[in-house]
């Protein structure tokens, strides 16, 4: 059935692309259009924020103007230094990421089949949930030392709690009903959990992923900050520290990009596994 | 295939929901479960489909008194509980066994049966309410089940693609035989459908008068052979007559 295609004579098929390429063109004029309402007033606000600092209204020592901004990127982007420290920020978010999930999904998945497991569990993680996740910083520190550990050890511990909670929830939720279907032909528990439970869990553990990831990059931040010989967070560090605000300014613009760009990575993932959802339809 | 109830009961939290049923169906019968709600239509049901086993008495499938599902027996509820991230076809051999090109090729055969040859790629939110619950009744159907129990299947739709859906299921019966039970609150649609139509009353449900309809199908909806079964049911069920 997949390769009707090629069974297709070349005309319906050449026919089909150009059909597809026209409505894949329709869709980008569309997004463009949308791109450009949305740019209008970022592109006003750095205009106005290009000439004050030209002329003199904000002090430069305070608030650069955004070509110097744009300049120490490109400064650091030659010497080589940018990568280095991108690298190894996303390195950490990203390890930390991996982590944090996966010991979700092991808790989260116990939790959710077992009642037992959520009564022995859920109420410890609940009261480890109400602890501000950066009170841990100084006990890792002392534990794991200033170096790689400690710092993935907070990541994983921030992106721990939304997937585990969004995990449970996703499983505890999952329709009855569309159990007792799966149950009326026969499906041991096994396959009832593999054709019927995760499938149905699927968007609430994704949601998880997506604010897991957001908080992995909030929590690299508070990482670094802590103590860092490179990275993004120790970019801010030594912006504060050698008066340059320009150098803050680019290392917050730039986990802006990144966080974004990892985001929508994560997005599209979503948009793919779960074109069945309702919300989905394209408009 | 037959099918028999000896002394069925059912207590929920020390609650008697149905008390003491007994009947029996034989092979290829449509026997309608009728009764105003709360009096324990859909438990029965539930006890017969093996979902729930925690009655009292014994539910005999071709003598077999085991209460476990049992995979010769299909179910249609009263929503379509089509899963939502499968196609349509993906859907109907959702229950199917074997290997993948045949499981394909009968599951269309069944989707052309029920008039949806051309939807299979599609998913579930993209069906109106008559489209999913024939997809439905495809997917139950796919499995030539010998016991097909059916819970209101049609009470969520509009009068008209009702009627469309019971002549289908109709035209089905008399293709593959199944021996049906339904259950319904709609005397017109047991009157009908049903050879014999069982009366459930009070709480906790029992036995209360058992019809048979032995007109021939296809049946005039209009017909006053009908309107006098309506009229005995509705007398039956005391809804005729305001008391209280």
């Amino acid at each position: 059935m997949k390769h009707k295609g090629e069974l297709a004579s070349p005309v319906a098929v050449t026919n089909r692309i150009n059909k597809k390429k026209g409505e894949r063109t329709k869709r980008d004029f569309r997004g463009g259009e949308a791109v450009a309402l949305g740019s209008i007033i970022p592109i006003t606000l750095v205009i106005v924020w290009e000439i004050f600092s030209r002329i003199g209204v904000f002090p430069a020592y305070q608030l650069p103007a955004p070509s110097a901004i744009v300049e120490t990127i490109r400064e650091m982007a030659q010497d080589g230094s940018l990568w280095n420290h991108i690298g190894i920020t996303t390195f950490r978010v990203l390890v930390g990421f991996v982590l944090g999930t996966i010991a979700a999904v092991i808790l989260g998945s116990f939790v959710g089949f077992y009642k037992k497991a959520e009564q022995l569990f859920d109420p410890m993680i609940q009261a480890f949930r109400s602890i501000p996740s950066l009170a841990w910083v100084p006990l890792f520190i002392l534990w794991m030392g200033i170096g790689e550990p400690s710092k993935i050890t907070m990541i994983a511990v921030g992106v721990f709690f939304p997937v585990y909670l969004n995990i449970v929830s996703g499983i505890t939720g999952v329709d009855r009903k569309l159990i007792e279907v799966g149950k009326m032909y026969g499906l041991n528990t096994f396959q009832l959990i593999k054709r019927v439970i995760l499938p149905a869990a699927l968007p609430s553990f994704l949601v998880g992923l997506r604010s897991g990831l957001g908080l992995g990059w909030m929590f690299v931040v508070a990482a670094e900050l802590m103590g860092a010989s490179k990275g993004l967070g120790y970019l801010l560090v030594l912006g504060q520290n050698t008066l340059s605000p320009e150098t803050i300014i680019a290392s917050i613009i730039l986990f802006a990009i990144i966080g974004k760009l990892s985001d929508w990575i994560l997005k599209l993932v979503e948009k793919r596994a779960l074109s069945w959802q309702d919300s989905f339809v394209p408009r | 295939m037959s099918l028999e109830l000896r002394n069925v009961s059912r207590l929920f939290d020390g609650k008697q929901a149905v008390n003491n049923i007994s009947f029996f169906a034989e092979h290829g019968e449509i026997i309608g479960l009728l009764g105003t709600s709360g009096c324990g239509k859909s438990t029965l049901l539930r006890a017969i489909s093996g979902l729930d086993s925690d009655y009292d008495g014994d539910i005999a499938i071709n003598g077999n008194t085991e209460k476990e599902i049992q995979d010769t027996t299909g179910f249609i509820f009263q929503e379509p509980r089509l899963f939502p991230w499968l196609t349509v076809l993906d859907n109907v051999t959702f229950g199917l066994k074997g290997d993948k090109k045949g499981k394909i090729v009968r599951a269309k055969e069944y989707l052309k049966n029920v008039g949806l040859e051309e939807s299979g790629e599609l998913y579930p939110r993209q069906l109106s309410g008559g489209m999913a619950q024939r997809v439905a009744i495809a997917r139950a159907l796919v499995t030539s089940p010998e016991i097909l129990l059916l819970d209101e299947p049609f009470s969520a739709l509009d009068a008209f693609t009702k009627m469309q859906l019971q002549d289908l299921l109709l035209d089905i019966w008399k293709a593959y035989k199944s021996t049906i039970v339904l259950v319904t609150h709609d005397i017109d649609e047991a009157t009908y459908l049903c050879d014999r139509i069982i009366i459930l009353r009070g709480q906790p449900g029992e036995l209360h008068k058992e019809i048979r309809i032995k007109d021939p199908r296809p049946r005039d909806r209009a017909s006053k052979q009908l309107a006098t079964y309506k009229a005995e049911i509705l007398e039956s069920l005391d809804l005729n007559v305001k008391t209280s």
